[in-house]
């Protein structure tokens, strides 16, 4: 039986379960992992935070939990159906297609993104399994690594430098069905936003320092978080992480090499624990006197769970996140101006680098 | 008053000033006419134990003049004392008593003759019989110049009633309807506030409306009590000094007052300068002042309370919910308090949505039981319900302003001595005491009908939330059957258990049938269940089961049958329908023949 069949057979389990609470008078219930921080565990062996054993219970004793219960009724029937005829349609499409479900109909697309995630968890397959996919992120890749890709038009080999335009490679939804062909890379540095990706790649970053520059575009989507694993694995390079310097950004970095709360269920799979986080950091903004704003009062509640946050249950994040408490402040990436536009790529990144390792003078 | 001037005679005052004692404008007069009658009869019937039976006839006899009639079963008056009642002003026996009454100043019934007198020229005829008397008939008209009663004609005559008094005028008014101020609204509050009393009122077109009495119960009468020492003014003190039987100060004081014993009369003669054994009626209009200002000096007991007759929180609730049929209803009595000396006491009550539509509140304000009418925003009980923060409440209220919500708000101060803004009683004023047991009461009340509101949004909430699970769930068990490829699967069991029913199931096997019984309700129930086969069951065409289950648990009856089952679902007899699933409620009786057996 392939992946597909089985993913089937696990959702059809669920609705035979439902189906036979029913059937013998028991209020239907279903049992999930709760997808709180208070419920994620560091998982030894493979170094990535998975979910723990808290669950919650949905019960159509309760209104919510009918309502999720009727949904996931219809998700599954869909689901079946699209298997059936070897079709896929992507998360969006499956969120208007509910319009057509009467109660069972979603009021907005996080609510139906939430229930496959919800099966996912339940079945232990991922969505690509029951043929739902996302939309194209559109996260790119620049560097000296030549990729073999399986399009529609046939296979392309694809080397990030040559055979792209500024924009980059750009990332497809399924990560798995790439192959490296060769590189001469020496790490991978994923950027948070796209204007110091911008600079890097104008610059010359990539050709100076054989980096591989990942555009991670704010939070970034499964098939970029897999990518970089992937070249961790697979390929051995190391991998940093370059952000802003605010709690945003941290948790970028956090579901980059630990793994994020809303997917645990899949943090062996996307996540790279050996990424390292460059900055900004911030005793960057004491050391190098960046220009920095003052925090929100959201920033600081942001910072305040963080510090609850078991992901950042170190000495380094403790110490770091205390200080931006103290300093009030917070600082971009772009900040790094204030001393030419080539500082960042002449004195700071080199700096860092060399601080982690990465980079060997 | 000194000798040169003349002596003018009351009527002749009243005659001049007739807009002080409400008859200000033809409509306003037409209701005080009833009210002056109608209280009489009802300050009658108490004092006498009787519960009234009243009827308020009002007929229109010619352009703007209307014949009022209004008869009671009360206990009558006595033929020597029907002219002066009726003809005399300021004539009354309540008016040097201390105690709760509906008249106060004896100037009622009269002024209505007068009215008449004054407006159509003719008499007022009144029928009084007293319990194994004969009834008597009297013309009367007032001597405005001597405030004496002028009898047009007097007989003897036939009356059915064993007791009671009828009284027929005619006046100039003009008759309204459907507003606050009208007959129809003053009898109906007088009849919130009088639930032991009947009151059958027939229109001027002939309609006829009748206020029920709810209780059989006649209120207490209110006990007499003589005056407190700090609620008596010079003017009833000299009275009193003039027309007391004692010979000395002392026994003056101790017989004519109340809380004045030997010791506290010494103390208050001691701080007056006066002479303990001066004769009362010897005593000057400086020594009366005197011997105020000493009651003030000295510290008393406060008056007995029990003098006052309130109507009861229960009475009170038990008129609302009769008069305006609400949804929800209470009322508080409050403990009597005194203020200057006078006892009163304070009851509230509020009646909430049902029948009462009308977004903008009703205040009913009632002194001593008599309805008020007029005046609204000058009456201290209004300005007491604004300055209750309703929003506490959960009702909407802008400042300075009624609450405004779907309800009915009432409010009785009882008192010796109600603080009548003026003579014509329409408003009460502002007394400190009086307020603040008012806004207690109001906030008790208030309270009570928050706690109700909410709970009834939780019910409500839940009920939703019931509704819509009724919908959720059959949707739940079609999509999943259809998603698994099986047998649509029965969900009824399922609501059971969430709506907290009984459920009952019938599933048959070769012959064999086995009916289980879910209780999924809290409380036991019994009830009894009936099962029909074209072949019988056990022998019987039709057999029958009394069954007990208790909560949680399942009960199964086993039987054996033969042919096909003549009712689809098992029948039950002894429960509503509300909380079975699974089965068909009947109601075949006792009688139901067939085989008997217990479950």
């Amino acid at each position: 039986m392939d992946l597909e069949q089985k993913a089937l057979r696990a959702l059809l389990d669920i609705a035979e379960s439902i189906y036979n609470q029913l059937r013998d008078g028991v209020v239907p219930e279903i049992e999930i992992s709760s997808r709180t921080k208070y419920n994620i565990e560091f998982d030894e062996q493979s170094e990535v935070w998975v979910y723990g054993d808290r669950t919650s219970t949905r019960s159509a004793k309760t209104l919510k939990g009918a309502y999720m219960l009727l949904r996931m009724a219809y998700v599954m029937g869909f689901l079946r159906d699209q298997l059936k005829v070897n079709r896929s349609s992507t998360l969006r499409e499956l969120y208007y297609i509910s319009e057509n479900w009467g109660l069972a109909k979603f009021d907005e697309q996080s609510d139906s993104d939430r229930l496959i995630e919800d099966l996912e968890i339940l079945t232990a397959f991922q969505r690509e399994h029951f043929h739902i996919r996302p939309e194209e992120d559109g996260a790119t890749v620049v560097g000296p690594i030549k990729i073999r890709e399986e399009t529609r038009r046939g296979v392309r080999e694809i080397h990030c430098q040559d055979d792209v335009g500024e924009g980059g490679y750009q990332i497809p939804v399924n990560v798995d069905r790439l192959e490296f062909v060769e590189h001469d890379a020496k790490f991978v540095i994923a950027i948070e936003t796209g204007g110091m990706r911008d600079r890097l790649i104008e610059n010359g970053f990539d050709e100076n320092f054989d980096a591989i520059i990942v555009h991670l575009k704010g939070q970034p989507a499964r098939s970029t978080r897999r990518l970089l694993k992937r070249m961790n694995t697979e390929l051995g390079l190391p991998v940093v992480v370059f952000t802003d310097g605010d709690p945003w950004s941290y948790r970028i970095y956090a579901s980059v090499a630990y793994g994020s709360i809303k997917s645990a269920h899949l943090s062996e799979y996307l996540a790279t624990p050996s990424a390292m986080f460059i900055g900004i950091r911030p005793s960057d903004i004491v050391k190098y006197k960046l220009p920095a704003d003052k925090l929100s009062e959201q920033d600081i509640r942001a910072l305040n769970a963080i510090l609850t946050d078991p992901r950042f249950d170190t000495d380094f994040w403790k110490g770091e996140v205390k200080l931006q408490l103290e300093l009030g402040k917070k600082s971009e990436q772009q900040a790094l101006a204030k001393y030419g536009l080539d500082y960042v790529t002449d004195v700071y990144l080199p700096e860092k680098l060399s601080e982690l390792g990465v980079l060997r003078t | 008053m000194t000798s040169k001037h003349r002596e003018i005679s009351i009527a002749e005052f009243f005659e001049k000033n007739k807009h002080i004692l409400g008859y200000s404008n033809p409509s306003k007069a037409l209701i005080t006419c009833v009210r002056e009658a109608v209280d009489n009869s009802l300050d009658a019937c108490e004092e006498a134990g009787i519960l009234p039976d009243i009827l308020v006839k009002i007929t229109r006899t010619g352009e703007n003049v209307f014949r009022i009639v209004v008869e009671d079963n009360g206990p009558g008056i006595e033929k020597e004392h029907i002219p002066r009642v009726f003809g005399k002003l300021l004539y009354g026996s309540r008016f040097h008593a201390i105690k709760q009454s509906r008249g106060q100043q004896g100037i009622g019934i009269s002024s209505a003759v007068l009215y008449a007198q004054i407006t159509t020229g003719k008499p007022t005829t009144v029928i009084s019989k007293t319990e194994g008397g004969t009834a008597c008939r009297f013309e009367i008209m007032i001597d405005t110049k001597k405030n004496e009663p002028e009898i047009m004609s007097f007989e003897e005559t036939e009356w059915f009633s064993p007791h009671g008094t009828r009284i027929e005028l005619e006046i100039k008014g003009s008759y309204v309807k459907e507003r606050k101020q009208s007959v129809y609204e003053y009898l109906k509050e007088t009849s919130v506030v009088n639930p032991h009393a009947r009151i059958t009122f027939i229109t001027p077109d002939g309609e006829i409306h009748e206020f029920r009495r709810i209780t059989s119960e006649p209120p207490v009468p209110p006990v007499e009590i003589k005056p407190h020492p700090h609620g008596i003014e010079i003017g009833p003190l000299i009275a009193m000094l003039k027309t007391t039987k004692a010979r000395e100060l002392r026994g003056f004081l101790k017989n004519e007052f109340v809380r004045i014993g030997d010791r506290i009369s010494e103390e208050i003669i001691q701080k007056s300068g006066l002479d303990s054994r001066a004769d009362p009626r010897s005593l000057t209009r400086e020594d009366a002042e005197k011997l105020l200002n000493a009651f003030r000096l000295t510290d008393l007991l406060p008056p007995p309370v029990d003098c006052l007759s309130p109507i009861g929180d229960r009475l009170i609730m038990k008129s609302l919910m009769e008069g305006y049929s609400p949804e929800f209803v209470y009322a508080v009595t409050r403990k009597p308090r005194v203020y200057s000396g006078h006892p009163f006491l304070v009851e509230a009550g509020i009646a909430y949505g049902g029948e009462i539509k009308e977004d903008k509140i009703t205040l009913l304000r009632f002194a001593n039981k008599i309805p008020l009418l007029y005046q609204q925003s000058g009456c201290a009980l209004t300005q007491a319900v604004v300055s209750v923060n309703w929003k506490n409440y959960g009702l909407q209220q802008s400042k300075n302003e009624l609450p405004v919500a779907p309800a009915v708000i009432l409010v009785h101060v009882a008192s010796t001595n109600v603080p009548y803004v003026s003579e014509s009683k329409e408003a009460v004023s502002g007394i400190p005491e009086i307020m603040e047991e008012v806004r207690l009461a109001l906030q008790e009340c208030g309270r009570r009908l928050k706690e109700y509101v909410e709970r009834k949004k939780t019910i409500q909430k839940r009920k939703k939330k019931e509704e819509e699970l009724l919908k959720i769930i059959p949707l739940l068990a079609r999509k999943i059957s259809e998603v698994v490829e099986k047998d649509p699967v029965d969900h009824e069991k399922v609501i059971a258990r969430i709506m907290g029913k009984v459920y009952i199931t019938r599933s048959t096997d070769n012959g064999k049938a086995v009916v289980e019984i879910c209780n999924f309700s809290s409380s036991r129930k019994r009830f009894r269940i009936y099962e029909m086969c074209e072949g019988g069951i056990n022998g019987e065409r039709i057999a029958k089961w009394d069954v007990e289950v208790e909560p949680k648990e399942t009960v199964r009856i086993e039987y054996e049958f033969s042919g096909k089952h003549i009712n689809v679902k098992p029948l039950v007899e002894g429960i509503e329908n509300e909380l079975i699933a699974g089965a068909e409620v009947v109601r075949f009786g006792s009688g139901a023949e067939g085989t008997e057996s217990s479950a």
